[in-house]
């Protein structure tokens, strides 16, 4: 990979590598007495082991111009080994949590791994580790491939990549030591978020300035979406992680958002972190990766613009209908729970119009597992937002808040559409990029895709049951006016659920280990396809700069 | 590209863009979701005028419904409270027997009984009652502090070495830690001690031992146990010689028992529950079991 790296991109890498070690070992020095001890050695490690490998390869031949007219695909490689073992990761914990909701004995009676410090450990691991590495990598391959132009240059993919797989590494080692601000999906505490920023404001900048070099005229819907979920991550995580913290010298710090301000911006965050990163950037990857599978054209560009702006515009307001019935006012609650009403049409919108792209190529849905799973996630994506909608509803939520109807609602989405579309995505992705005929294994996919399936369908049947039947419990009043059922009842009363849904996530969990098999081994298969006409337009050629 | 190419599947009008082989149809937006998105802001809109919708400065518009949750809210308690207190002040007010022999009352003590004890008392004393390991079972008839109701309502309201300043006070010392008795005669008060709940332990073998154990017993038990080892309720300690064990009965768990102490932790009630939920969780622990009969 440093082979790939002009002298100058180097020796800055180098520097930064060492720049890193540097604040790694600052932050050890001043958190001496604290857990920031632990995660300042780890961030010198980290910087280490970089400086390390761009000095292992530093004297290599630097790459000459003839570099600029191919697409810089190494990035998106990592990237998508990266989001695979970040799967199987994230999915082991999240079976693991489901395991000790039905047997709580697996906790082992250890600090580290009770439920409160394991649970941030698997959101984060699927969301960010799994979801975020899918879609840097795969917004890197449709940026250039829909502008016709490479990246512009090589370090600024990689530090994006590996700068934000540290930032993963320091949130979900930190929650089993027990560092958590406590806002959920937002967990990490300041040192991280700051590192966070510098990545993700590296990202922003290298997308505007691929699209500025784009050779299309105009810019195709996926980078719309990538670069809204780019843009308002940005927004999202810089305001809700205001904080001040106790000293440099500890890993604690105190938000400075006061009382219900402070949950109405975290929830503002949380909804918006569903719709821009769960929502906008796969959106972004289905409209790439479902056409081009399908070989069709997108069925209306009318409908993709209706989507897109409504998407943008409703979700932002929506995020209140998380606070329903709480001391949040009245009025902010009517807000979210109109605009989320609203937010359904635009939603389905996006939906249908993946589906009717399919119209002409339900032969193809049949026979293509990979194609059979992007269509199944616009279903669930479908499903979802309907679902959504619909508990954004103020009485709806009176009975689904607190329950696991939440968690259903949840899966639905994270597994049937966000798992699912990635799946898809990245099985017509990798033979692209290690230039493979095609998969491995057509059989093993297949296999990943009904155990994928089953599993979701296990969970979130499960979840939805389960949710019904607590949230009918909890409100369940006897003629005298008391409560019928006590909360150990309705505890009682969810195991059965419990226990299918953590069978369910377990298939899911096999169907994720073998893909990443299945790509590994297509990565080692030698049987190599002809070169594809994949390269950026020969303009680039021309103008290239170095 | 020409702008007329057409997709020969739909037959529809191609944009005549082209993304790296990705085209796009021109369809226009289907008439339902034109109708559907009006829809839904119709309701939206009606939802704006009828309840609190949008910030105005420091107040908001109150919308023509007059809702408001927090007063909702109040109003719920106060009607809930008031359809309650035509019972809850009649249990307030009549004696236990009075109310066990009213099978209206006895009824509702039963059912609000089991969900106030789920989520009160069933953390520890499992949610039959029936206690686990270093929690007593409360269905037996085998009482530390004794088991009629007014007892039973005493021990839930005040608890068992709990913050209350009334509260009951259970204290096995810590004969081994505190050295009041050495390691021999921990050991031969523990089998002593196992012997009366298991007649056939007592074997040539052991006789010795379990007699040499009975004086011990005598000599620094039997004040609070009782000669007969069948316990006090007036300090709380238990009986021995039957099979019920809050610790454990097996001959290691006694041996820790003596050596270490045991102060056994039950929370104080009385400012958590209303007098009348500790009379009926009082009445509702003692229908668990055959109560004192
Ligand atoms: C934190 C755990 C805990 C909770 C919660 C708890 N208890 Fe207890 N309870 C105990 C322990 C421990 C004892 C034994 C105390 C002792 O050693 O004397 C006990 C003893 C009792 C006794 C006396 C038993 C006897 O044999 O005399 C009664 C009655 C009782 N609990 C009822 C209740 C009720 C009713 C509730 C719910 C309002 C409750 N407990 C909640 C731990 C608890
Ligand atoms: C000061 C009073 C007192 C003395 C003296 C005393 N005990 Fe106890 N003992 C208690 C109390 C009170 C308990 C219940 C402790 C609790 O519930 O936490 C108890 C509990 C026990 C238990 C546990 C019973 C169970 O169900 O697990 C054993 C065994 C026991 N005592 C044996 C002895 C022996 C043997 C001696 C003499 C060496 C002794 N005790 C002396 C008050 C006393
Ligand atoms: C193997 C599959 C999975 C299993 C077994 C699983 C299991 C779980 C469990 C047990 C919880 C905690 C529920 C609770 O507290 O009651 C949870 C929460 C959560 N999971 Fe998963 N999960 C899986 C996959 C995923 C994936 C792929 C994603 C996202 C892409 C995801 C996102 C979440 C989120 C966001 C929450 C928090 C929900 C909330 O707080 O409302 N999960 N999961
Ligand atoms: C129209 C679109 C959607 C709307 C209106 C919507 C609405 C809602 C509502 C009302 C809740 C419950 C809040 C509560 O009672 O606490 C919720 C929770 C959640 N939704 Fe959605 N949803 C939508 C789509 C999605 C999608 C596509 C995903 C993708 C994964 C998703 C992920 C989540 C998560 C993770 C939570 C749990 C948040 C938490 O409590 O931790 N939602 N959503």
């Amino acid at each position: 990979m440093i082979s790939t790296l002009t002298r100058t991109e180097r020796f800055l890498a180098l520097w930064i590598s060492m720049a890193v070690s540097i604040c790694g070992l600052a932050l050890a020095i001043a958190g001496r007495e604290d857990p920031l001890l632990i995660h300042g050695l780890l961030i010198l490690l980290f910087g280490l082991v970089c400086s390390y490998i761009v000095m292992f390869g530093y004297e290599e031949k630097a790459p000459g111009t003839e570099r600029l007219s191919l697409y810089y695909d190494e990035p998106i490689k990592a990237g998508v080994i990266f989001a695979m073992i970040w799967a199987v990761f994230g999915m082991f914990m999240g079976v693991w949590v489901a395991a000790q909701l039905a047997w709580p004995d697996l906790a082992f009676d250890a600090p580290w791994s009770g439920l409160g410090r394991l649970r941030p450990t698997h959101t984060t691991g699927v969301i960010f580790g799994f979801g975020g590495n899918a879609l840097i990598a795969t917004s890197f391959h449709v940026v250039q491939r829909t502008s016709r132009a490479r990246l512009p240059d090589q370090l600024s993919s990689w530090f994006v990549l590996v700068g934000y797989n540290m930032y993963c590494l320091i949130a979900v080692s930190g929650y089993l030591l027990g560092i958590t601000q406590s806002k959920e999906y937002a967990e990490s505490e300041w040192y991280a978020d700051i590192w966070l920023v510098l990545v993700w404001v590296t990202y922003f900048v290298l997308y505007i300035r691929t699209l500025a070099r784009r050779k299309e005229p105009h810019i195709y819907v996926a980078n719309w979406y990538f670069l809204a979920f780019i843009l308002v991550v940005a927004i999202l995580h810089i305001v809700n992680n205001l904080a001040v913290p106790v000293s440099l010298g500890h890993a604690k710090s105190y938000t400075v958002w006061p009382g219900v301000q402070d949950a109405m911006v975290q929830w503002w965050y949380g909804h918006n972190a569903v719709a821009f990163f769960l929502t906008s950037g796969f959106l972004g990857m289905l409209y790439y990766y479902l056409p081009v599978r399908a070989q069709r054209p997108i069925f209306s560009y009318r409908l993709s613009i209706l989507s897109f702006w409504g998407i943008t515009f409703f979700y932002m307001w929506a995020g209140s209908h998380h606070l329903h019935y709480t001391a949040l006012p009245d009025w902010v609650q009517t807000l979210g729970m109109t605009f989320s009403i609203m937010l359904l049409v635009p939603s389905w919108a996006s939906a249908g119009n993946a589906l009717l792209t399919l119209n002409g190529a339900w032969h193809r849905v049949r026979d293509d597992a990979t194609l059979r799973f992007m269509m199944i996630a616009a279903v669930f994506y479908g499903l979802s937002t309907f679902e959504g909608s619909f508990m954004a509803i103020r009485p709806v939520n009176s009975l689904s808040h607190y329950t696991d109807w939440t968690i259903g609602h949840v899966h639905a989405g994270a597994l049937g559409w966000v798992a699912l579309i990635t799946f898809g995505s990245f099985y017509t992705l990798v033979p692209v990029l290690w230039k493979r005929r095609q998969m491995y294994s057509p059989a093993l996919i297949e296999w990943h895709f009904w155990l994928a399936l089953a599993g979701t369908l296990i969970y979130v049947f499960a979840m939805w049951n389960s949710g019904i039947i607590q949230g009918l419990m909890w409100r369940t009043y006897t003629e005298e006016d008391t409560l019928a059922y006590s909360f150990v009842d309705s505890l009682k009363a969810m195991w059965p659920y419990y226990v299918a849904r953590a069978f369910g996530g377990l298939l899911f969990l096999i169907g994720a280990i073998i893909c990443l098999y299945n790509i590994l081994m297509t990565i080692r298969s030698p049987d190599k396809a002809e070169s594809r006409d994949d390269v950026p337009h020969p303009a680039d050629l021309a103008l290239a700069g170095e | 590209m020409s702008v007329e190419e057409r997709d020969p599947v739909s037959g529809e009008r191609l944009t005549g863009h082209d993304w790296n082989g990705i085209k796009e149809l021109d369809t226009p937006i289907p008439r339902g979701v034109l109708l559907f998105l009006i829809v839904t802001h119709i309701i939206a809109f009606a939802l704006w005028v009828l309840t609190p919708a949008w910030p105005l400065g420091k107040s908001y518009t109150p919308g023509i419904l007059g809702i408001d949750q927090k007063k909702a809210v109040e109003e719920q308690l106060v009607a809930s409270a008031a359809d309650k207190a035509t019972w809850t002040k009649k249990i307030e007010v009549s004696d236990f027997p009075t109310i066990q022999a009213d099978e209206r009352m006895m009824l509702i003590v039963r059912s609000t009984g089991h969900q106030l004890f789920g989520d009160n008392c069933a953390a520890c004393h499992g949610s039959d009652g029936k206690g686990r390991a270093n929690y007593p079972d409360l269905t037996d008839d085998d009482w530390l502090w004794g088991g009629d109701v007014q007892r039973i309502a005493e021990t839930v309201s005040v608890g068992v070495n709990s913050a209350n300043a009334g509260s009951r006070i259970a204290e096995m010392p810590r004969f081994g830690v505190d050295q009041m008795l050495p390691r021999e005669d921990v050991e031969k008060a523990a089998n002593f001690v196992f012997s009366l709940s298991n007649p056939q332990f007592s074997q040539p073998a052991n006789v010795e031992t379990i007699a040499a154990g009975r004086e011990v017993f005598l000599a620094n038990c039997a004040t609070c146990h009782g000669e007969d080892a069948r316990g006090k309720q007036d300090v709380g300690a238990p009986n021995l010689t039957d099979e019920r064990w809050i610790y454990g009965g097996d001959l290691d768990t006694i041996i820790t028992t003596i050596h270490g102490g045991r102060r056994g932790h039950m929370p104080t009630w009385d400012q958590r529950l209303t007098p009348a939920e500790i009379k009926i969780l009082a009445l509702y622990v003692h229908s668990l079991g055959e109560g004192d009969s």
